[in-house]
């Protein structure tokens, strides 16, 4: 059975419907991803499945290793092995990057029954520093506040930092490529492929396939209008580049 | 603000607040409730001052008799002073260790789970840091170097030349309704002296505890810093959860001489039935610097404003500020700073939070006088808005005489974002962690200000505040 399975959902912010019965399956080991033009809910989707409040799901399910999740708190789903890497990432002022993490790791680490486990310090140093440098991340990045004051390649490589340190079963990155230059897309690129295998899936949101270069995906498809119009292997991105997304009923410049 | 009922008050104190026990201890002399002269002066007799201190507190409790309440800031026309004591003695006299108390006070300074360090202050002697008793060697060594460290009873006796030198010069007896009752009835709180260079590294410390219901706590402090000296002082504060409430007004009088440094850190965490009326002041001379850390968490109405008189050229203030109004609690906190010399400079920061139906107020003054040229003030005050129901004020008093100055002032509302919380909860943290992160970031500008010990202690307050606010 896949590990996450996405059947019928629908979903809807502030009564207008975004989502109009989404299916899709994904695995550990695997890389999907879901393009589409702008406004067609690929933000959404990545929302709805981390628990966003301001969504509302109004039909479908999502299960998750055979557990409902669409039930579950953004936290609760964490624990359970999914990540979100934002597009626009929240800054946290006054709280370091350390300080975050170690918590993060933390919670991350407590037992079904709340049971504390926290990671030794000189174990989390070892593990932060192997992971930032494989990010190249300068290491004084670790006493800045969270995201505050951050660039834009920054922040995507601090998501990359947060998903390595958290290991997620399945990690979802929306738009991760969105301001990116080539050298930065490389670094997050590699954040990604660095970590896809058996302990981990990706389900990659993105408007451009130039990403699809760096990140070999085994299965694209297309969402328009809020469904899944079309599902193809991996040569599906150099049709979208030629053909954009007209042949989808959508008028917007080639991808 | 929100009333509370009694059912909610206990509810709230069984959550939250740790310190809400109290201990059966008998006291051994206690006036009987309610306020005339004849308990003013028998105070006074009871402790056996001399005769000017016995008028100063006559005179102060006339000047309190006439004084009609503030009538801005919080509500304090619900306090009823005919139903509180104003002087219990709890034991016969000061003891020298921890096991001279009664079994049942003793205990309560256990269960507080303050540092031992604090402890060995109360017994006088001295105080652990790390694995060493430090603060026992540091008196003796301090008092070679002819620091004083008392309780203000003791330093009148002791040094009444120095303390009627400057007892109720800095906040004189008439300063406002809550002074004069303090003037009149004071009782306890420290009297500090650090003579000419002295510079005593770690911070002295006091811890205020009110165990009896309807208590009316005094306590004066005098803290003298001579030339070119420093001191730390830090104190904490606790009470008892009881149905009716309990008054704490304090008065602390600071003088900083030339070039001196005083820093004045508190911890305060009442419990949410304790109105917390209090006037500090200090007065900065030539070159020398003055600051407040002012930590508000507890009580259920606080009152206070830390003021810096700058008084000569070069001196300097600081106000840093946190305060945190939950549920049913109102805190009204700021400071004041006077530029009566040239090129004098302060800083007021101020961090407020609320959540819960909590309301908190910047109440602050600025005030530079005519000839205090080249005075440069900052003002930065934040609010921290944890839901719907509770409520932010910033009142920024700024009185500028004087035409070559500079001035800045900022304020910030905010509030605990969606996408934040959002943010933080897709990385495992619970909403109380996510909150509480937010919060505790907020406050980071001052919590970085404090030893690391109380930095981790006002976190850990944060905490438990935050806990129960959500879901």
């Amino acid at each position: 059975m896949p590990d996450l399975i996405i059947r019928n959902l629908h979903a809807s912010i502030d009564g207008a419907e975004i989502l109009k019965g989404v299916d899709l399956e994904l695995s550990k080991g695997e890389v999907h991803a879901i393009m589409g033009p702008n406004g067609s809910g690929k933000s959404t989707l990545a929302h709805v499945l981390m628990g966003h409040p301001a969504y509302e799901v109004t039909d479908g399910e999502v299960v998750f290793q055979g557990e409902q999740v669409l039930e579950l708190e953004p936290d609760e789903r964490a624990r359970l092995g999914l990540f979100l890497a934002f597009q626009y990432p929240s800054s946290i002022p006054g709280v370091t990057v350390a300080n975050f993490l170690r918590l993060a790791v933390n919670a991350q680490r407590r037992g079904a029954d709340g049971e504390e486990n926290p990671i030794r310090i000189p174990e989390f140093r070892g593990m932060l520093q192997e992971n930032m440098d494989a990010l190249k991340i300068d290491r004084s990045m670790t006493s800045r506040y969270l995201n505050d004051g951050f660039s834009g390649g920054e922040k995507k490589r601090m998501e990359m930092l947060q998903m390595a340190m958290l290991r997620p079963q399945i990690a979802i990155l929306d738009e991760t490529d969105s301001g990116l230059d080539i050298d930065a897309l490389r670094i997050v690129s590699d954040g990604v492929n660095r970590l896809v295998g058996p302990e981990m899936g990706a389900l990659v949101i993105t408007h451009y396939s130039r990403l699809l270069k760096y990140i070999q995906p085994h299965h694209i498809h297309v969402l328009v209008d809020g469904r899944i119009v079309r599902s193809a292997g991996p040569e599906l991105a150099d049709e979208l580049e030629r053909e954009g997304y007209a042949p989808y009923g959508v008028q917007e410049a080639a991808v | 603000m929100a009333e509370l009922t009694r059912e909610e008050q206990e509810a709230v104190a069984i959550g939250d607040y740790k310190y809400g026990f109290h201990d059966e201890v008998t006291s051994v002399f206690d006036m009987r409730r309610g306020l005339d002269e004849a308990v003013v002066r028998e105070i006074s007799a009871h402790k056996n001052e001399p005769e000017w201190m016995t008028e100063f507190r006559v005179k102060s409790y006339q000047h309190f008799l006439k004084r009609p309440l503030p009538q801005w800031g919080a509500d304090l026309g619900t306090i009823d002073f005919d139903n509180i004591y104003y002087y219990l003695k709890p034991v016969e006299q000061q003891a020298k260790t921890w096991d001279d108390l009664p079994p049942g006070m003793r205990e309560t300074w256990d269960k507080l789970g303050i540092p031992e360090a604090e402890k060995k202050y109360l017994a006088g002697v001295g105080a652990q840091y790390e694995s060493e008793v430090v603060y026992h060697n540091l008196q003796e060594d301090l008092a070679k170097q002819g620091v004083v460290f008392l309780d203000m009873d003791s330093g009148l006796r002791e040094h009444e030349d120095l303390v009627r030198q400057y007892f109720g010069t800095i906040i004189p007896y008439n300063d406002n309704k809550f002074a004069a009752l303090n003037s009149a009835v004071w009782s306890g709180g420290s009297f500090i002296y650090v003579p000419p260079g002295v510079k005593v590294e770690l911070p002295l410390q006091a811890y205020f505890r009110i165990n009896a219901e309807n208590m009316g706590q005094f306590e004066r402090t005098l803290i003298i810093v001579d030339k070119d000296a420093y001191v730390h002082y830090v104190e904490g504060c606790t009470a008892p959860i009881y149905s009716t409430d309990s008054l704490h007004s304090a008065v602390v009088e600071i003088h900083v001489a030339e070039g001196g440094r005083c820093r004045y850190t508190t911890i305060q965490n009442w419990s949410t039935n304790v109105y917390n009326l209090v006037t500090k002041r200090a007065v900065a001379e030539r070159n020398a610097t003055m600051e407040w850390v002012d930590g508000n968490l507890g009580s259920q109405i606080t009152m206070k404003y830390p003021a810096v008189i700058l008084n000569g050229e070069g001196a300097r203030g600081e106000v840093l500020s946190i305060a945190f109004a939950g549920k049913g609690q109102h805190q009204d906190a700021g400071g004041k700073i006077t530029h009566a010399a040239p090129n004098t400079s302060s800083v007021i920061t101020s961090k407020s939070i609320s959540k819960d139906g909590g309301r908190s107020s910047y109440r602050g003054l600025l005030q530079v006088n005519e000839g205090a040229v080249g005075s440069k003030s900052k003002v930065v005050c934040d609010a921290l808005i944890i839901d719907e129901d509770s409520r932010t004020d910033t009142y920024p008093y700024i009185n500028i005489d004087e035409n070559d100055v500079e001035i800045g002032h900022e304020a910030t509302v905010s509030k605990i974002g969606e996408e934040q919380l959002f943010y933080l909860m897709s990385r495992g943290l619970s909403e109380e962690e996510a909150s509480a992160m937010i919060v505790s970031g907020f406050v980071e500008p001052i919590t970085k200000e404090l030893p690391l010990e109380y930095a981790v202690e006002l976190n850990r307050l944060i905490q438990l505040q935050m806990e129960g606010s959500v879901g």
